[in-house]
C-alpha cells in the first residue's frame, strides 16, 4: 500500500482585498503517512499556496480556532479525520458570520453574545483565605457545561442565532449561562434568570437540537437550556 | 451611529410556559373529544347536536379553542419576531393577528352556545 495518497479539496476563497466575491477553489494535495486529521491536510495546503487562511493554534481540540464547516456540518478540522470524509472535502467558514478572509470570520457577535451572561462567578461574600470550596457532588453539576472551549460551532449551526444574532445568546452563550447558575457559590441566580427571561435571550430555542449534534466536546447545550427554563418555573410557581 | 440592541421584555418566560399548557388542554380535549364522539355519535345532526348540548363539553370546547388561540398567538407571533424586522410593519401585522384571533374567540362563544 502506497504511504502517500491525494486528497481533493473544495476550499470558500475570499480575499477582500483582491476578490469581489467569494468562490469555490478546487485544489488538491498530496497527504504523507502522518497527515491524520483535516487540519494536517489544511497545513499543506498552506505550505502549497500560501494565501490560503484560517485560524489554528493547539491542533488537538482545546483551543477552538480552526471551527469551520466541513462537508456542510460544522466541526474543528483537528478532530476531524481525513479518512471520515466524503471528497471532495468541502471546506466553508462558519455559517452566519460575517467573512474577514477564507474561513476567518468575525466572532464580535458570539463572544458579545457570550459576555452578556456574564461569564464569572459573582460571589459578594469577603473571599476566604483559600478558596470556595464545594461539595463533590455540587461541583459534579459542573461536568458538561464547563468544558466549552468556545469554538462556536453550535452557535453558528443554529438557526435562531442566524436569524437573531443580535438578541438570542445561542447554544454556547447559553451553556456558559447555566454554568454559572448551576454553580453553588455563585449569588446572582435571579439576576441571571432576569437576564434570560425575555422572549429573544433564551426563549428563541426551539430545541432542534443542531448544537449538539455539532459539538467537538460532545455537550449538549439543549439539555442546558431546558434546566434554565425548569429553574425559571421554578422560580415562578 | 450604531442601534442599540433593546432586549429585556419579561413576557417571554410567562409565553413559553403558556404554550406548553394550552398543549397540553389541547392534548387531554383531543383524547376526551376522541371519546365522546366514538360513544355519542351515530352520523346524525342530532347526535352531534346532543354531544355539545352538555354544560361540560361546551365547557371544554371553549377552554380548548381558547387554548389553540393563545397558542398560536404565541406561535405566530414568533414567526413575525423572526423574518418581520421593521417594527412598524411587525405591529401592524401583530394587531392584525391578535384581532383576529379575539374575533374567532367572539365567533366559536357564538357557534358552540347556538348548537
Amino acid at each position: 500500500m502506497s504511504s502517500k495518497r491525494t486528497v481533493q479539496f473544495k476550499i470558500y476563497r475570499y480575499d477582500p482585498d483582491k476578490d469581489d466575491k467569494p468562490y469555490m477553489q478546487d485544489i488538491s494535495v498530496e497527504l504523507e503517512e502522518s497527515d491524520k486529521k483535516l487540519l494536517d491536510a489544511l497545513v499543506r495546503l498552506k505550505a502549497k499556496d500560501d494565501s490560503l487562511s484560517f485560524r489554528r493554534s493547539c491542533r488537538e481540540g482545546v483551543c477552538g480556532s480552526d471551527a469551520m464547516n466541513i462537508n456542510g456540518k460544522n466541526g474543528l478540522a483537528c478532530l476531524t479525520g481525513i479518512d471520515e470524509l466524503a471528497q471532495p472535502i468541502t471546506i466553508r467558514p462558519l455559517p452566519g458570520l460575517p467573512v474577514i478572509r477564507d474561513v476567518i470570520v468575525d466572532m464580535t457577535q458570539f463572544f458579545k453574545q457570550y459576555h452578556s451572561i456574564k461569564p464569572y462567578l459573582i460571589n459578594n461574600d469577603p473571599a476566604p483565605e483559600r478558596e470556595r470550596l464545594q461539595s463533590p457532588e455540587d461541583r459534579e453539576e459542573l461536568n458538561g457545561l464547563y468544558e466549552c472551549i468556545l469554538c462556536a460551532c453550535c452557535s453558528t449551526s443554529c438557526p435562531s442565532f442566524w436569524w437573531n444574532p443580535d438578541k438570542f445568546v445561542g447554544p454556547a452563550g447559553l451553556l456558559a449561562a447555566y454554568r454559572f447558575l448551576a454553580d453553588t457559590r455563585d449569588q446572582a441566580t435571579s439576576e441571571r434568570l432576569d437576564n434570560l427571561e425575555d422572549p429573544y435571550r433564551l426563549f428563541r430555542c426551539h430545541s432542534i437540537m443542531n448544537c449538539v449534534d455539532v459539538c467537538p466536546k460532545g455537550l449538549n447545550p439543549t439539555r442546558a437550556i431546558g434546566k434554565i427554563k425548569d429553574m425559571m418555573v421554578r422560580r415562578a410557581v | 451611529m450604531v442601534k442599540p440592541v433593546i432586549v429585556g421584555a419579561h413576557y417571554g418566560f410567562r409565553d413559553w410556559l403558556a404554550q406548553r399548557i394550552t398543549a397540553v388542554v389541547m392534548a387531554l380535549y383531543t383524547v376526551i373529544f376522541a371519546v365522546c364522539a366514538l360513544t355519542t355519535l351515530d352520523g346524525s345532526y342530532e347526535s352531534w347536536r346532543g354531544m355539545f348540548s352538555g354544560g361540560f363539553m361546551r365547557f371544554a370546547t371553549f377552554l380548548t379553542f381558547l387554548s389553540l388561540f393563545f397558542h398560536a398567538w404565541i406561535g405566530v407571533r414568533d414567526i413575525f419576531m423572526d423574518y418581520i424586522k421593521p417594527t412598524g410593519i411587525r405591529l401592524a401585522l401583530h394587531s392584525i393577528v391578535a384581532l383576529l384571533l379575539i374575533g374567532y374567540a367572539g365567533w366559536a362563544v357564538q357557534i358552540l352556545w347556538r348548537l
